[in-house]
């Protein structure tokens, strides 16, 4: 295998890479300095904190603390999905309840078909993987119904006012917000290698692993990322539809 | 429902949105083959006064029973199909006038021929190949007259009408207004409509005259 330790020197020297950022920011006005900062430490200490847990789990080796672990990454691509909610409130359930449903689905198909084996030091990669693509297309939904509902008011109601469900009322602006959320996943899937070398790839390949085996990891990642957006946008869809509409079926002012 | 009890009462309606009233207590009793015209100034509250007839809108207070009953008591698809109300300046939804003209028939799982609907439009003077034009490129009359026929599908009870005479030419006003006043006449239908059209409020049987919520209580007149 090659060598792929990246020595703590080079670490530092590459913040320089930031001082970038932070010159333009201030050079240009854009009053970002601080959020770069703030952004960067975070990520440095919540990489060091996750770098060690995942080390100790990966020891552990114990199914239901690898559960746990998946468990956790999905309730905090809720959380961050939930940004997204705004009037659809119960914001949270929904996100969690889609994008863990997705994950599980995705991770069982994968499980099953022997692609992965239920070892920590796959399953939680893996399901990283998953629930960020799920979440990032969970908070589009979010934002589409959000933008679409206050945008179609009057065409909603000339729908109920001639008797229709409220699921019948909401069914074009759902389609609509579900192609929405998953055109980035979709795009990606593409121009995959073409644009990009995505994560999975580059990881396989800087750790010395042949580029023809490491895409058939890209394939399979190909493949679940479009089946977990499909599936979570749509259960989060019909989730939060019902949301926007009264008891009465009367939308919410 | 015996003969002489109203098809529609609403008692002390009213509505306020973030401590502004939109609505001053309304109440007014419909009978079968009755129109009412409502008018008064912009403000008064016409246009929310039939959307909360329609139960688009939920009032604050007081009560709407159809057919004597308390409209909270029926299934809300079905009492819309029963009074439905016309929208002043429609935006039509779907790709086309098709899917305007066929929600109606779908939702009681039925599919319309496509020279009943022509027949309909051509009732209101609209040609047979507007039938798949885009929403989108249509005049605010037509988009009016579509609207209306939208209604009519299948006749409700009540037909509530804001002001959808409003785009229209004198010639098509008067195919509107004569198409309403046959049903009334024939089929029985009541119909509470807002106009400001001076020809309409003379022709009206009964008027009902909102006032701005801050001046006071409505006033009918016959």
């Amino acid at each position: 295998m090659n060598q792929h330790n990246i020595s703590d020197s080079s670490l530092l020297l590459s913040l320089m890479l930031v001082l970038v950022a932070l010159l333009i920011s201030q050079k240009e006005k854009l009053g970002m300095s601080k959020d770069i900062l703030w952004s960067v430490t975070r990520a440095i200490i919540q990489l060091v904190i996750v770098g060690y847990v995942l080390k100790s789990i990966f020891d552990v080796n114990n199914d239901w603390l690898t559960l746990l672990m998946v468990l956790f990454i999905c309730v905090n691509a809720a959380l961050n999905a939930r940004k997204r909610s705004r009037q659809i409130d119960h914001g949270f359930i929904i996100a969690l309840v889609a994008i863990t449903s997705g994950t599980a689905l995705t991770l069982t198909v994968l499980l099953l078909s022997g692609a992965i084996a239920f070892v920590p030091m796959q399953v939680i990669p893996i399901s990283g993987m998953i629930a960020g693509n799920a979440m990032v297309a969970v908070g589009l939904c979010f934002t589409n119904l959000n933008q679409r509902f206050s945008d179609n008011q009057q065409k909603i109601m000339e729908m109920l006012s001639l008797g229709a469900p409220i699921k019948r009322a909401s069914a074009g602006l759902m389609r609509d917000s579900i192609r929405a959320a998953m055109i980035p996943t979709v795009d990606g899937a593409k121009t995959v290698g073409l644009v990009s070398l995505p994560g999975m790839m580059s990881g396989l390949i800087f750790a010395g692993i042949d580029p023809v085996k490491a895409i058939k990891y890209q394939i399979m990642v190909t493949f679940m990322l479009i089946a977990t957006a499909s599936l979570s946008t749509i259960i989060a869809a019909y989730l939060s539809y019902r949301r926007f509409y009264t008891a009465r079926a009367q939308l919410k002012p | 429902m015996s003969a002489d009890s109203p098809l529609l009462a609403v008692q002390d309606v009213t509505l306020a949105v973030q401590g502004r009233t939109l609505l001053a207590p309304v109440s007014l009793q419909l009978y079968a083959g009755e129109t009412l015209l409502l008018t008064g100034p912009s403000g008064s509250g016409k246009s929310t006064l039939l959307k909360i007839i329609a139960s688009l809108l939920e009032p604050d207070s007081g009560q709407i029973l159809f057919q004597q009953r308390d409209i909270h008591t029926l299934k809300v698809e079905h009492y819309r199909q029963q009074v439905s109300y016309c929208f002043q300046t429609p935006q039509l939804f779907g790709d086309t006038v098709y899917d305007n003209l066929a929600l109606p028939w779908q939702l009681r799982q039925q599919q319309p021929s496509r020279e009943q609907l022509v027949a309909a439009l051509r009732s209101l003077h609209l040609s047979a190949d507007m039938l798949d034009k885009n929403v989108a490129g249509l005049s605010g009359g037509e988009k009016q007259r579509v609207a209306l026929l939208r209604n009519l599908q299948f006749l409700p009870q009540i037909l509530l009408l804001d002001e959808v005479t409003s785009a229209l030419d004198e010639p098509n006003k008067q195919r509107v207004n004569q198409l309403i006043a046959a049903l009334v006449a024939e089929k029985g239908l009541a119909v509470i409509r807002i106009s400001h059209d001076v020809q309409e409020i003379d022709a009206a049987e009964r008027i009902l005259r909102l006032t701005p919520p801050a001046a006071g209580e409505q006033h009918e007149s016959a």
